[in-house]
């Protein structure tokens, strides 16, 4: 299937297939004396759609604040875009964790969704970004939404508002930090079809700790507790990814899109 | 009511209610929804420091709790952001400091210091004319400031972290923002005294965000809550002769109960 749809989606561009878009080596972070991450290294291609699978504490969300230069490394280094997290981070669109988020703060999805559009102080937005915002949020089927509170927002609506946010950056790499919490099985279902036409936009990089909700679109598997197990790429079992889950972890293979671009 | 009018120092009063509803609404929508109430008491009791240093010095003491509260906001700002000191623990700290400099300021300056009460529970009635002029002052940078910031603040008040990886500077903005709240409780010392600031930096947001979902318009209805309520409390104080602070604060604070368990909150 991935195989496929990368191939017609790409015609053109298997050349650059093979780009890494973030480079971390070697990485490690600790807090309070405690080490989360531990020797981790990863290259994250174009076009790539990578699970990061893992228990709860395994490092996920602190691999995803890495890349995104929320949260220096102890040790190793972390390349975005070919150069630092902080310039980096520019192109990448993210989507944290839910169970983050005040809903009684007053904002409209359609300010929530513009945030996704800032530069920086003194940049305001301009008619541009707002098209950007109608788009993203026409992208997630919740442009009838624009001006309501996001309280008045169902958990999986909230969780497509903040995906629009991020898309609304127009980004080259998506991080999704447990996409799927929260939100019920049949918003899952179109949570995925949605990401499935997103990847042949941009990279995407989801964490979760829930096997169950992986999608069989995903192509590649990475398995963190404290260090990365396994990167590769991802093949369907539930065996393997139970021998994945109790980590230590195999990989799992799905497909190989990757091996047939590296081809051509 | 209109009689109250003809003293000056009744007309004073209402022109510093009025004041101090803009800064309050308009921080106060911050301090809310960024949910910096502590961060903001412990800025206003810190300030006492400079109001000693003031009598120390002969000089008015709204005028040194400028850059005290500044500083004091500043301080918590960077303490709390280190990794082995909480912000709880570093507002207690300021806190307390600032309240005992105040004190050993206070005396250490020569003879009896006057009025010293009315900065610590306020007192609308005997606000100078010069303190409006600064209050004024006051208002205006604040105003300022957030119609320059706007979409900044709310950024990091409603995702810090994203905003950081957006590109806001999102530690400057928060100690801009702290140094608002500083200069807010400068504004609201005369009126309140250092002790019940955190009231009205409070209450007329958490009472008019009940009835809005927009923050722009959250601040705005905070602003003519609090222009309503303190005057109305000011009104009272002078008719049945009570603290007015200590009145401003008990009107705001039953007016919240009363809309909070009249009105249930409306997510829509």
């Amino acid at each position: 299937m991935a195989e496929a749809r990368c191939l017609q989606a790409h015609p053109v561009t298997v050349m650059v297939e093979e780009k890494v878009i973030v480079r971390l080596d070697g990485v490690d972070v600790s807090f309070g004396g405690s080490q989360v991450l531990e020797g981790v290294t990863i290259d994250i291609h174009e076009n790539d759609y990578i699970a990061v699978l893992g228990p709860n504490g395994g490092g996920k969300s602190t691999l995803l604040k890495v890349i995104l230069g929320l949260i220096p490394p102890d040790a190793g280094t972390v390349e975005v875009f070919g150069t630092s997290p902080e310039e980096g981070r520019r192109r990448i669109g993210y989507l944290p964790q839910y169970a983050r988020f005040d809903r009684e703060f007053p904002i409209t999805v359609n300010e929530v969704v513009l945030m996704g559009r800032y530069r920086g102080p003194f940049s305001g937005y301009t008619t541009m970004d707002r098209q950007k915002v109608t788009k993203a949020l026409d992208t997630v089927e919740m442009s009838e939404y624009g001006d309501r509170q996001i309280g008045a927002l169902s958990g999986g609506q909230l969780q497509r508002v903040l995906l629009a946010r991020a898309l609304a950056r127009e980004p080259e790499l998506l991080l999704l930090d447990e996409p799927m919490a929260s939100i019920d099985p049949d918003m899952q279902r179109s949570f995925y079809e949605l990401m499935a036409e997103l990847r042949d936009r941009m990279a995407v990089v989801m964490v979760t700790h829930d096997i169950g909700v992986m999608s069989e679109e995903v192509v590649e598997v990475a398995c963190l507790n404290r260090k990365l197990f396994h990167h590769g790429d991802a093949e369907g079992g539930a065996e393997g990814l139970e021998a994945a889950y109790a980590c230590p972890i195999q990989l799992i293979d799905h497909g190989h899109p990757h091996r047939v671009l590296r081809r051509h | 009511m209109l009689e109250i009018l003809q003293y000056e120092f009744m007309r004073n009063a209402l022109m510093a209610s009025v004041l101090v509803s803009i800064a309050c609404g308009v921080v106060g929508t911050y301090v809310v929804v960024k949910r910096i109430v502590f961060i903001s008491g412990g800025i206003a009791h810190a300030a006492f420091g400079g109001i000693g240093l003031g009598y120390l010095l002969g000089v008015s003491p709204i005028l040194t709790a400028i850059p005290f509260s500044l500083v004091s906001a500043v301080a918590i700002g960077v303490l709390g952001h280190r990794e082995r000191i909480s912000e709880d623990t570093s507002i207690g700290i300021l806190w307390a400091m600032g309240m005992a400099l105040g004190i050993i300021f206070i005396g250490l300056a020569p003879g009896y210091a006057p009025d010293l009460l009315s900065y610590l529970f306020g007192n609308i009635l005997t606000v100078p004319v010069t303190d409006l002029y600064m209050m004024l002052a006051l208002d205006i940078v604040i105003l300022g400031t957030v119609a320059v910031f706007y979409q900044d603040f709310l950024a990091i008040s409603f995702d810090e972290e994203f905003a950081t990886v957006s590109g806001a500077p999102s530690r400057a903005l928060y100690m801009l923002l702290l140094c608002l709240v500083a200069l807010s409780v400068v504004v609201l010392i005369r009126v309140v005294g250092v002790i019940l600031v955190v009231a009205l930096l409070t209450m007329p947001a958490a009472i008019s965000r009940q009835f809005t979902s927009r923050l722009d318009r959250l601040m705005a209805l905070s602003v003519l809550v609090g222009m309503v309520l303190t005057v109305a409390g000011l009104w009272l104080s002078f008719v049945l002769d009570l603290a007015s602070g200590a009145t401003i604060v008990m009107v705001l604070g039953t007016a919240f109960l009363l809309t909070s368990s009249l009105h249930r909150p409306s997510t829509a």
